[in-house]
Parts: structure tokens; sequence; C-alpha cells
């Protein structure tokens, strides 16, 4: 065989107790796209920022074309030609693409803009991009400024491409375009490590896989000669089901009406554009949108916390069957009006929980004004945090501990947990499961059929499609602030939803 | 392999401690304050030839050398938490209160305005409530109006706070240029209106109030709803909205309780200690509060450690730069050595130094 192009050989970095990663050993070739699969917190960005120079492995070593190198600064990094496209794009947004190409870079190119728009243009053309050299970045689309951070790291030469979760922000459409792109220039000869966690995508566009699974090297396989269900096994350890149980929805009423509601921001831009929908009870609503399309305008404008400019939200109450409109009505009004609203927002420890306070104080938060007396009542909160803790099988030293230093998981599952014991019957969430293991996810997805099944009218915004498939009834389809459509989940498919959330857009140009 | 290049790279990482058992600190702590007096030994001996122990001695006795100064000390120890006690409200809700040292002083004029225009016309006991519902309404006028800026139209309340410092020194001074007739241009002590005389000690009811404001102080912000929003608020203003608090009246209330505490201070100044003000008799201790409220991390009874600490040093400075005729600088010297150690141990409490063994020579 062939000297690999990078080869990692027993690498180990610590970050205080906390191992990413243990003798981790992996290598690419020339000419093929190697994917590493992992959960959230497996170490796989830990791992490839220590080929990009971000990190300094403690001990290990890194061979490119068989020469033992040492990489201690992204300028090290781009020598050897490797080149990292990051999760968060790092880019000027008041400069072009090819002023954001050329940043940072020495020699001649770096006051001749027109030649180097051209040299952009070449590469675009030689790998099918497509992109307009001179457009600002802020005028971009996500996936346009993602072409913009590849095309970076060509124009300065990259034969090693590194790519950290790249289709996390892209549309199905946007993604195969991608592959595509990802694919001629394997066959180019170049080396590509694709960092994912979505099985189907490493199916479908590499040659071999690398599995880690907290910090530790598990082992690669060759694409063509695995599956969904084994790598599962090697990335959570244990077998495991991949189905979400549906259940059919039952007794719906209309529970939350929206009707034509409109939000601009302070600056005048356009937020949510005459939304209406319907949540009913007993099922799970869906919100699909390429991420800042709107979903936590609109998420929050129902709870109070976002100023709406025209439009109604009625709510129907199920004890009383009074209609009540929520415009205009802060957080504490509409809890006054008996309307039993939970919100599980998109961020976890600055909205929805305090990092610094214990899970009993986070209990406290919904429940801390009840009763007149001015001091706090501190025995419920504390034992609905044990409740939780048992309940939900919360990994905590204890009940005091500061759930900023609690896991992923365990902090949604914290914040999940506080807000279905309000016993809601309207429950939003945001982002659930963003960052979350496989098993924890399906704890909070069998949470929201729980809580379905119970009549709750349950709206979730999620970014995995085939989740969103397989999870809610009915899927609302949100682009720019628009609502593109709304579909029956059962019967809709991947293209068409992907296809809704790049519609809104389009007509607004 | 030997791996060569790697052998010069990081000789040690700076680790973030997960959590400082108590002993450790202590430990920490009490090493800090040894090695601090060692080292300014050292300097001392250097820049005066002098026997340190005979400093540290001249400088205990400073505090504690006799009756007197021990009240002193209590005294100025008193003051000094009932500032701190002031701030902690506001910066415990991340609401950078400076002006803590106008609002003293502001509450000092209250009370001695009212000592002068009154005191004699009516009876004792109401002239002192008057003080106090005068020094107490004036601290809240001090502290407000920067936070009703703050919440209505987000002003910055650092520099707002700082500007009303001035505001308030000039007021003094153009009291004391107006009210004062002799050519000294000093108000003459007008103790016959201030606070009673406890058990022969002038200073104990002052002591007493602080205490009692101390365990009050805990309990708001331990125990109470109140003191619960303050939190939430300082910790993330996204998730006070979220759970419905209404961040600006919280700011607002919070700055009164503040501002209140920090008029009470001035009466005590005023009322209970001087009977007298000029522009100095805040003395810094405004912002010194600060210091002393975050080195306890925000618990008043941590408070009332950091406060002594502070305020030994000070006298004890004082005394050595009297005892051996040196220039006030060298006490600035030691306390400033003293305080270096005390708060550079926290950057020990909170992370660890471990030595790498990088690559396999060290092995």
């Amino acid at each position: 065989m062939a000297t690999a192009a990078i080869e990692l050989k027993n690498i180990t970095k610590t970050f205080g107790s906390i191992v990413a990663n243990r003798d981790v050993n992996l290598s690419v070739n020339r000419g093929e796209i190697l994917s590493i699969l992992g959960e959230n917190g497996s170490g796989k960005t830990t791992l490839m920022n220590m080929i990009s120079g971000i990190y300094f492995p403690d001990s290990g070593q890194i061979f490119i074309d068989g020469k033992e190198v040492v990489i201690r600064s992204p300028k090290d990094a781009f020598d050897h030609k490797i080149g990292m496209i990051h999760q968060h794009f790092k880019l000027v947004d008041v400069f072009s693409a090819t002023e954001n190409i050329i940043l940072g870079l020495k020699g001649k190119d770096k006051y001749n803009i027109k030649e180097s728009a051209k040299k952009v243009e070449e590469i675009s053309h030689k790998y099918g991009f497509d992109i307009d050299p001179n457009k600002m970045i802020h005028e971009m689309s996500v996936s346009e400024k993602q072409t913009v951070e590849i095309i970076k790291v060509l124009y300065r030469g990259a034969d090693i491409l590194i790519l950290d979760e790249p289709t996390a922000v892209l549309t199905p459409q946007e993604t195969e375009k991608l592959f595509k792109v990802l694919r001629r220039m394997r066959d180019d000869g170049k080396s590509i490590i694709i960092i994912t966690h979505k099985l189907h995508e490493v199916l479908s566009l590499s040659d071999r896989v690398s599995v880690l699974r907290k910090g530790e090297y598990i082992g690669t396989v060759e694409t063509a000669n695995t599956s969904e269900s084994e790598l599962t096994e090697m990335m959570v350890g244990k077998k495991i089901s991949l189905n979400i149980y549906r259940s059919e929805p039952k007794d719906c009423e209309d529970r939350l009406t929206v009707e034509n509601i409109n939000c601009v921001s302070r600056e005048g831009v356009k937020l949510l554009n005459s939304v209406s929908f319907t949540a009913k009870s007993g099922e799970i609503l869906g919100i699909a949108g390429i991420a800042g399309s709107g979903q936590r305008e609109l998420l929050e404008a129902i709870a109070g916390l976002q100023h709406i400019d025209s439009g109604e939200i009625i709510y129907n109450n199920p004890k009383t069957g009074t209609q009540d409109n929520l415009r205009d009505k802060t957080p504490i009004q509409i809890r006054d009006l008996g309307v039993r609203l939970s919100f599980v927002p998109e961020d976890r420890l600055g909205m929805g929980l305090v990092g610094n306070m214990g899970i009993t104080d986070n209990m406290m938060l919904r429940s801390y004004r009840k009763g007149k007396s001015v001091f706090l009542e501190r025995k419920a909160p504390h034992d609905l945090a044990e409740k939780i803790i048992s309940d939900l099988e919360v990994v905590t030293p204890g009940t005091e501990t500061p759930v900023r230093r609690l896991s992923g998981g365990n902090v949604q599952k914290v914040l999940v947990g506080r807000e279905i014991a309000a016993a809601p019957t309207v429950l939003m969430a945001a982002y659930p499961v963003r960052g979350l293991d496989i098993n924890s996810s399906y704890l909070i997805y069998n949470l929201l059929n729980e809580q379905k099944e119970r009549g709750v009218a349950v709206i979730f915004v999620g970014e995995d499609l085939d989740v969103l498939l397989e999870l809610c009834d009915r899927i609302l389809v949100i682009g720019s602030g628009s609502v593109t459509g709304i579909v029956d989940a059962r019967t809709t498919t991947k293209e068409e939803i992907g296809l809704l959330m790049t519609k809104g857009k389009g007509e607004e140009k | 392999m030997e791996n060569t290049k790697n052998k010069k790279s990081f000789s040690f990482h700076i680790i973030k401690r997960e959590q400082t058992v108590w002993y450790k600190g202590l430990a920490i702590r009490a090493a800090a304050v040894l090695l601090a007096l060692v080292v300014s030994g050292i300097v001392i001996t250097l820049l005066t030839d002098k026997n340190p122990l005979a400093v540290y001695k001249s400088m205990w006795s400073g505090a504690f050398g006799m009756d007197i100064r021990v009240w002193s000390l209590f005294q100025d120890v008193a003051i000094l938490l009932c500032i701190s006690l002031a701030v902690t409200p506001a910066f415990k809700m991340k609401f950078w209160n400076i002006g803590a040292e106008g609002q003293v002083l502001i509450g000092g004029l209250a009370t001695v305005s009212v000592m002068m225009f009154l005191g004699g016309k009516i009876p004792l006991p109401l002239l002192l409530i008057i003080m106090v519902v005068a020094s107490i309404l004036a601290g809240i006028i001090w502290a407000v109006l920067p936070a009703i800026f703050k919440a209505y139209w987000n002003t910055n309340e650092t520099l707002f706070t700082l500007m009303m410092n001035y505001v308030a020194i000039q007021l003094v001074s153009y009291f004391l240029k107006v009210f004062v007739k002799t050519g000294s241009g000093v108000l003459f002590p007008m103790p016959e209106f201030g606070f009673p005389v406890l058990f022969g000690q002038p200073y104990l009811l002052n002591i007493i109030i602080v205490v009692a404001l101390t365990i009050a102080v805990y309990i708001y912000l331990k125990y109470t709803k109140q003191g619960y929003e303050i939190s939430v608020v300082g910790e993330s203003q996204n998730t006070a909205n979220y759970i419905g608090i209404n961040v600006k009246k919280v700011v607002i209330r919070t700055l009164i309780v503040s501002g209140a505490l920090c008029g009470i201070a001035g009466l005590l100044l005023v009322g209970g200690t001087n009977h007298t003000i000029n522009t100095e008799t805040a003395g810094g201790r405004g912002f010194t509060a600060i210091m002393v409220s975050w080195l306890a991390k925000f618990n008043p009874f941590f408070m009332v450690v950091t406060s002594f600490i502070i305020v030994f040093l000070q006298k004890g400075a004082q005394q050595v730069s009297t005892d051996f005729r040196l220039p006030q600088a060298i006490s600035d010297i030691v306390t400033g050595i003293i305080l270096f150690f005390i708060i550079g141990c926290e950057f020990f409490l909170n992370y660890k130094i471990v030595l790498s063994k990088n690559g396999k020579e060290n092995d």
C-alpha cells in the first residue's frame, strides 16, 4: 500500500482530568474520503484541531507522506498543505468572498484583487462550486459561506481538507451538491476528512470510516462492507434500535392558533412574516427550516419574549373553554391567565437554566414565586430535583452541583424534566437533542411522545430532517420568516421539505 | 522513536481545578499570607535596614496595642464592612456600582445637615430618627438614579456611578463653604447631636448596627425571593426574562437596597463617629469595599474576615511609619505586597500547575 497522505500514531490529548483523545491511530490516503464518526464529545473535533494546529498533542506522532512533522500553529498546518473548514465559519461579514479568501496571505497576491478573483473562479470551475467572487459575505446563505471557506483552503493549496460537521447547516439539496464537489476533489487526488455523526452521509460519501467513542479509537472499516447498525454499535458500544416510536394522534383539538403574526427587529429586519398555524393537542408539530429562519423568534413570540407587531396568538383553554389572546403579554401574565405553556429554549444554560446554580435552585426558577412569604421555599424544588435525577437518570454528584458542570445530555434532562413537571398543555422545544448522545436523544424523543399521548400540544423545532420525519405528525417548514408549507410527516419526503426550506428565500429576491 | 523536536515544548500546564477541598483552600491562603510576610520582610530590610520582626511587632501594636486602638480597629472594620455589605447586592447582580463613595458621602451630608439645622430644636430621639431617614433617602437617590438610567436606557452604570461620586464631593465642599463661617473651613464636630454612647464605648452602637446588618444582608441574599431574583439577574438576564422576572424592577429595587445601606454607612460615619463632615469622610472606603466584597465571594460572613484583614493592614502600616519614622510609602508597599499575595492566591485556588511528562524522554 502506498504511504498515507497523513497518518496519526498514538495521539493523546487531555484537558485536565478529561481525556479527549487516547492513543488514536488513523490514516488517510491520497484520493480518499475518510469519515470520522462519533457521538458528541467523542473527541472528533479535538483530534482534527491537532492536525490543523489549534491544539498540540500531549503525546503521539503525526506523519505526512511518511515523514514525521510537528504542527504547532495553523500556519504550520498550511505549510503542510492541511486546511480545516470549521463548523463555525471564520469570515469577515463586510468583505467580499475574494477578500476573505486572500485575507492574511503574504506576497504578491495581497493587493491584486482582480487576479485573485480570477483564481477563485478557476478553482470554483474546476471543482464545480457555484460562487460569485465579489459577493459580500453578509449577503450570502450559509452554504455559500461554507463554499468560501472551502475555496479559502484550496486557494492556499491544501491537499488535505478537514471538514467539521459540514452538513449540519445545509438543506438536503445543498448537502448533495457539497458531496458532489467533495467527490470531484477526491478524484483530483485530494485527501478529505469529514467529521460527522450522521450515518447515512457516512455511507453515501466516504470510502472508509474511523470511529471514536469517548476519546478512544474504536476502529476503521471500509464503507462498502458495513451497515448503519454496525456503525452505531461501534459508536455507542452496544446494539441500539434506531427507530423512533410514533403513536397515532388522538383527541386532537386546536390548542394554540397563531394568526398572521409579524415581527420586525430593532434594525428593521423582518423576522417573522405573516406566520399562521395551529398546534393541536395530542400531536407533535415539527418545525423545520435552515438555522436562523425565524424559528427562535416564533417560539419566543409565543412565550411572550418577542414583541409582535401585528397578528394574534389565541390559546384555547381546555379547562375553561375560553379563548385568550397571548399577544403582548409577558411570561408572567401568560401564566396568570392559566396558560400552561412550557418552553425548552435553544440556549439551555444561557436561558433555560442558570449554569452556576444547582438543580434545586434551577427547579425554583419556575416555582419560587409561589406563596406570599418573602422567603424562599426550598423543600418542594429539592424534592422535584431528586425526582428528576432518579426518573431521568441524571448523572450528577448532587442536587447542589452547578448544572454547568454536568454533561450536555444531563443538562438537557434537567431542563426538559423541569418543563414537563409543570404539567403543560403546550410544550415547545427548540433543538432539544442538539449536542446529545444517541441514548439521551432517544430519551428526549420518548419524553416528547409521552407528553403527546397525554394530550399536550408539542411543538418541536429540529434540525435533523430524518428525526423530524420519524417523530412528528405534521411538519411546518419555515423559510426566511415565512411559513413555506405545512406537510404531513407520514407522507412527505426529505426532498420536499428541503425544497420548501429554501422557498422563502427565493421569493424574497 | 525518539522525538527530539518536542523536547523543549510545554514544560508545564495550567489546569483548572474541579473543586477545592476547604482545608486545601485554607492552607493555600495561609501560605499566601506567610509568603507575603516573608517577602515584605525582605523588602523592608533591603530598603530600610530595619529588623522586619520589629516592624511586624509595631504593626501588631498599631492594631491591638491599646484598648482604644482595638476599639478604633473594630469601628473601622464595622464601617468598611457596612459599605461592603451595601455594594454586594449590586455586584451580585453584575451591576458595577463604583459609586459607593459618593453614596456614603451624600448619606453623611444628609446626616450632618439634619444635625446642624434641627439639632437642639427638637428632642434628640426625634432628631436621630430624622437623621436615619434623611441619610437613607440620600443614599437611595444617589444609587437609584444610575439604576433608572441603566434599566430604561441601558446607560453605562460604571461611568454614571463614578461621576455621581464627584457630584457628591462637590456638594460637600459647597456645603462647607457656605455654612462654615470660621476661616479654617473645618466644620466643628457636634457630638451632642450624635449617637448615644453605650456602656461608655462611643463606637459600640455602630458595631452592633453593622453586626445586625451583616446577618440581615446574609439572610436577604440567601433566603428571600428578592435575593434569589438578584442571583438570577446577575447570572443571566436571558434566563431572568425567560422565567418572567421584570429585570428593570429588580435592578432598581436592588440599587435602592444598596443605596440605603450606603446611606446608613454615611450615617454611622457622621452621626456615630466623626460628628462632622469633610470631602474625605468616606476616605476611599467606597472602593476598598468592592475588593472586600469580591474577595469574600459576596458572602457577608466572609466579608467580616476580609474587611478585618484590610483594616488591620492599614492600621498596622500607619503605626510602622510613625514608630520607625519611615515615609508613609513604606507602609503602603507592605500593604500592597500582602494584598497582592492574598488576591494572587485566588489563582492557585482555581487552577493548578502540572509539570507535563512530554513525550517519552521524561519517563
